[in-house]
């Protein structure tokens, strides 16, 4: 176990280093640089010689493959180095004064998401076709079906215009550094309500429907007639030996959605004026700051492999099946 | 997100917003009792809106719009624009030319000080002239120092420039920010001052607001400077908010969570329709004036059939320039007659104009060759069907309807055009600067001073330069010359004049509109002069009545 683990982080360094070198070269294949993007519909005068000292100075005047080396030379000493933008600030301090607030929304979202959809799903599979179930299947197909901005700005104007109840956008009240304590964390706390309220609408029709369909198939398993055939009282039969069972698919679908926990959503944090991961991104892309876009890429990548591995070690933990088959495999 | 790309329209330009006349305040309001009572008092916070992030807090090495509204209350230049555009002293007390317009003496003032407390002198002007002619300093405006010979502290307050050839924009040039040398100069020796701390926290200036704070992507905090060498402004505190969606913004003045909708103010839509309701009349003043950008329709003039200047003349008059602004700007805007703004000084208004006239329009491309097909109506000259691609930048949804107005406009004449929205990066590198289009929607901001050389010189064709169309006519560049070497306005306005004429004469772009400006400011705020240079000229008066004041803490 431990060897297959050591053999799979070690795998993981090329995979890595391949991944940022065909993200490289693909961000590059984007037409512009970030020393064009001075002019615009400014008169200003587009100074060569300002442009070519930044080229020089960010290294753009070097063929691809150098840029990259040299790239890929820092970043082993963790130097992810400077952004391209004026402010010439280092791209950790960009990406970290961001990732809380991405990292927060996306952990209650996904808590709540769970917590929501896991019984959806369980009482959608037992009482299939019921009232119950179909007015489930319509609410979050409804909820998959509408457009982020389109209910956030319906939300928006219900709770924050017309009732006044909640704050509209951003994370703060202007007169936030002069409440007191429990009231600063009580308006931080209104200002998620909306966001987060969106973001859970949006994302709850797939795992409902995931743990739906799991636990459909769970319940016709000839394990759960036996349980039944043994008189065990129903609940039992479905909270323990059903769900259990039926957990594991959903298990693996959490373990693969846990590097998006630090990619934010462009479109919800434009309309609520969060300063998240989604708009610094999509900024950078852009301004084609490539240090920031490849700092990002890198994190991304590193999580999504972790996260694949954890989630192999893990599976095989809880599944006796595949341990069992990963052991006969090998003999 | 839609930072940069959509209307960088006026960068440097807009801290000094020029404005047409015509400014009115909706002034129907009912301003309520406190307004024979008010009297200007100290105190409050004003929440602004920004759409987009500042990318740092030293302008003069910056060039997006939101850096230089906020770094317009920190530093100071030592000249500025009163409401009525003249030239007046800011850090400078007075200024004197030589006759022959190369000597340039200013006396600054005795009471200014640094935002750390040094006093300032004439010793930081000459270091902010070092800071922008250092090849290493990262600034966009270096031409505006160029002609300057040399710059000398003659006393602690009296400053000496001397240039070399006269130069038109002298005066208006130095309402650059100043920096404060005892801060930055080691970062400037090393050509590092994007990366100087105070490019992201306490800059040091000599503004009417000090920093405060700076969460990037939320909001920048900024504090009344109570040794401000004109007085303590009355707004004590402004919080610029960073909200990226106009949408948001707007819902957020009608929830009062922000007193104004930015520099940029109100889109059209929402100033006409979505704001026109008597609560939001009473809670917020709105101001309409025209902005200093104007849109156009610009030609490839490598291409033959645009190198002809009856097509560009017939396209003239096939677009229906007002039908066109109730279009896309439902009516908020006024037809262009040439790149300056009606109302301003160098402005000609006697100069060819092309009437809506489809006719006129049709002899003039039967007059360059272009005869109509039978079948599909298109015009064909020497077998050659009269299509082309028009392109604008993503983004920027007028752009992309006037590109949509223009196609059917000139469908009516029998060209046909092909519409193609491209993302802004990709479509300056690939498209502009290699010359590979035909024709564009895109919009110039235009300064204070007439000087457009940069733009309509025939030797600024190049790639990096920033004559896109190529346009290139003698006597035009020689009215550009002659109108940027003279300091004397009256002179310089029979230039312009001129060269007005041979722009409406040539079309070399169709220009079609400017845009008006539509901020909204909450209504608790007084002291506000709509003027031709805006709103914000005289922001330092701002003030809130004492019993109307919404945020005391502060």
């Amino acid at each position: 176990m431990l060897g297959y683990a050591l053999r799979r982080l070690v795998l993981a360094v090329p995979l890595l280093i391949g991944i940022t070198l065909i993200s490289f070269f693909v961000i590059h294949l984007a037409p512009g640089e970030p020393t064009d993007l001075g002019t615009g519909d400014t008169p200003v005068q587009s100074d060569r010689e300002v442009r070519e000292r930044l080229r020089q100075m960010y290294g753009l005047d070097k063929p691809l493959h150098v840029q990259y080396v040299n790239w890929l030379t820092r970043l082993a000493r963790l130097d992810f180095g400077r952004s391209f933008s004026p402010d010439a600030r280092p791209v950790l301090q960009k990406i970290g004064e961001r990732l809380p607030i991405t990292l927060l929304l996306n952990v209650v979202e996904m808590t709540i998401i769970v917590a929501l959809a896991i019984p959806i799903g369980v009482f959608s599979a037992t009482r299939q076709y019921s009232r119950f179930d179909k007015v489930t299947t319509i609410f979050v197909f409804v909820g998959f079906a509408t457009p982020d901005f389109w209910l956030a700005l319906m939300l928006m104007i219900l709770f924050g215009v017309q009732l006044g109840w909640l704050p509209i956008s951003g994370l703060r009240s202007p007169m936030w550094e002069y409440l007191s304590f429990w009231q600063q964390q009580w308006d931080f706390a209104g200002h998620l309500i909306l966001p987060i309220l969106v973001a859970t609408f949006g994302g709850l029709a797939g795992f409902s429907r995931y743990m739906r369909q799991s636990m459909l198939e769970v319940v016709r398993q000839d394990y759960i007639q036996s349980a039944r055939a043994k008189g065990l009282a129903e609940s039992v039969v479905i909270g323990k030996h059903a769900l259990r069972n039926a957990l594991l698919p959903i298990v693996t679908v959490l373990g693969l959605s846990l590097p998006g926990l630090i990619g934010g959503s462009v479109i919800v944090e434009s309309i609520f004026a969060i300063p998240g991961m989604g708009q610094l991104m999509v900024q950078a892309v852009f301004e084609r700051d490539y240090p920031v876009i490849m700092g990002n890429l890198v994190i991304v990548a590193t999580l999504t492999l972790g996260a694949n591995l954890i989630a192999d070690l893990t599976y095989s933990l809880v599944d006796p099946r595949i341990r069992v088959a990963a052991r006969r495999g090998r003999r | 997100m839609s930072r940069r790309e959509p209307l960088r329209l006026l960068g440097l330009l807009l801290a000094l917003t020029l404005a047409g006349c015509g400014s009115e305040a909706d002034s129907a309001v009912d301003r309520g009792p406190g307004q024979s009572a008010a009297k200007p008092a100290y105190g409050d916070t004003f929440i602004d809106a920004l759409t987009g992030n500042i990318s740092g807090l030293i302008p003069n090495v910056l060039t997006d719009s939101a850096s230089f509204e906020v770094g317009s209350l920190i530093y100071s230049g030592l000249v500025t624009r009163d409401k009525d555009l003249n030239i007046i002293g800011e850090l400078a007390e007075s200024w004197e030319f030589s006759r022959d317009c190369l000597d340039l003496t200013f006396r600054l003032r005795r009471n200014a000080r640094w935002h750390d407390g040094r006093p300032f002198t004439a010793d930081d002007v000459v270091f902010t002239y070092e800071t922008m002619i250092n090849p290493k300093t990262p600034t966009a405006y270096r031409e505006d120092f160029r002609a300057i010979s040399t710059v000398e502290a003659v006393d602690p307050f009296t400053l000496h420039v001397r240039y070399t050839q006269p130069y038109a924009k002298a005066l208006q040039s130095w309402s650059t920010w100043i920096l404060p040398r005892h801060v930055l100069e080691s970062y400037v020796r090393e050509g590092r001052l994007r990366e100087a701390p105070q490019n992201r926290s306490n800059p040091v200036g000599t503004g009417p607001y000090r920093f405060s704070e700076w969460k990037p992507g939320e909001k920048v905090v900024l504090v009344a400077n109570p040794d401000y060498f004109e007085g303590r402004p009355y707004l004590s505190r402004i919080v610029y908010r960073i909200i990226p969606s106009q949408a948001t913004i707007f819902l957020e003045l009608k929830a009062k969570g922000v007193d104004s909708a930015g520099p940029a103010g109100l889109t059209a839509l929402q100033f006409k329709r979505q704001a026109d309701f008597p609560a939001f009349r009473k809670a917020y003043n709105k101001f309409q004036y025209q902005d200093n950008a104007y849109t156009y329709l610009g030609f490839n003039l490598s291409d033959p059939r645009f190198a002809d200047r009856r097509v560009r003349q017939a396209f003239a008059h096939a677009i229906n320039k007002r039908e066109l602004i109730d279009g896309v700007r439902l009516g908020l805007g006024r037809e262009a007659t040439g790149p300056y703004k009606p109302g301003t000084w160098a402005y000609n208004p006697n100069v060819r104009t092309y009437p809506y006239d489809l006719a006129r329009a049709r002899e003039l491309l039967a007059a360059a060759g272009w005869r109509p097909r039978d079948a599909d109506g298109i015009l064909v000259k020497d077998g050659q069907p009269f299509e082309f691609v028009l392109r604008t930048n993503q983004g920027n949804d007028e752009r992309r309807k006037v590109a949509e107005i223009v196609q059917a406009s000139l469908k009516d004449l029998g060209v046909r055009v092909d519409i193609q929205v491209i993302e802004w990066a990709s479509f300056l590198k690939e498209y502009i600067r290699k010359k590979r289009f035909e024709a564009i929607i895109l919009g110039w901001g235009i300064g204070l001073d007439p000087d457009q050389y940069e733009v309509w010189h025939s030797s600024k064709r190049g790639p990096d330069d920033l004559n896109r169309i190529g346009y290139a006519n003698p006597e035009a560049d020689e009215m550009l010359e002659q109108g940027r070497a003279s300091c004397v306005e009256a002179e310089r306005k029979k230039y312009y004049d001129r060269f007005q004429e041979i722009l409406a004469e040539d079309q070399p772009i169709v220009f079609l509109y400017f845009r008006d400006a539509l901020p909204v400011v909450s209504s608790r705020i007084r002291g506000i002069i709509p003027s031709p240079n805006g709103i914000r000229h005289n922001f330092n008066e701002w003030y809130v009545p004492k019993q109307l004041q919404r945020y005391t803490a502060g």
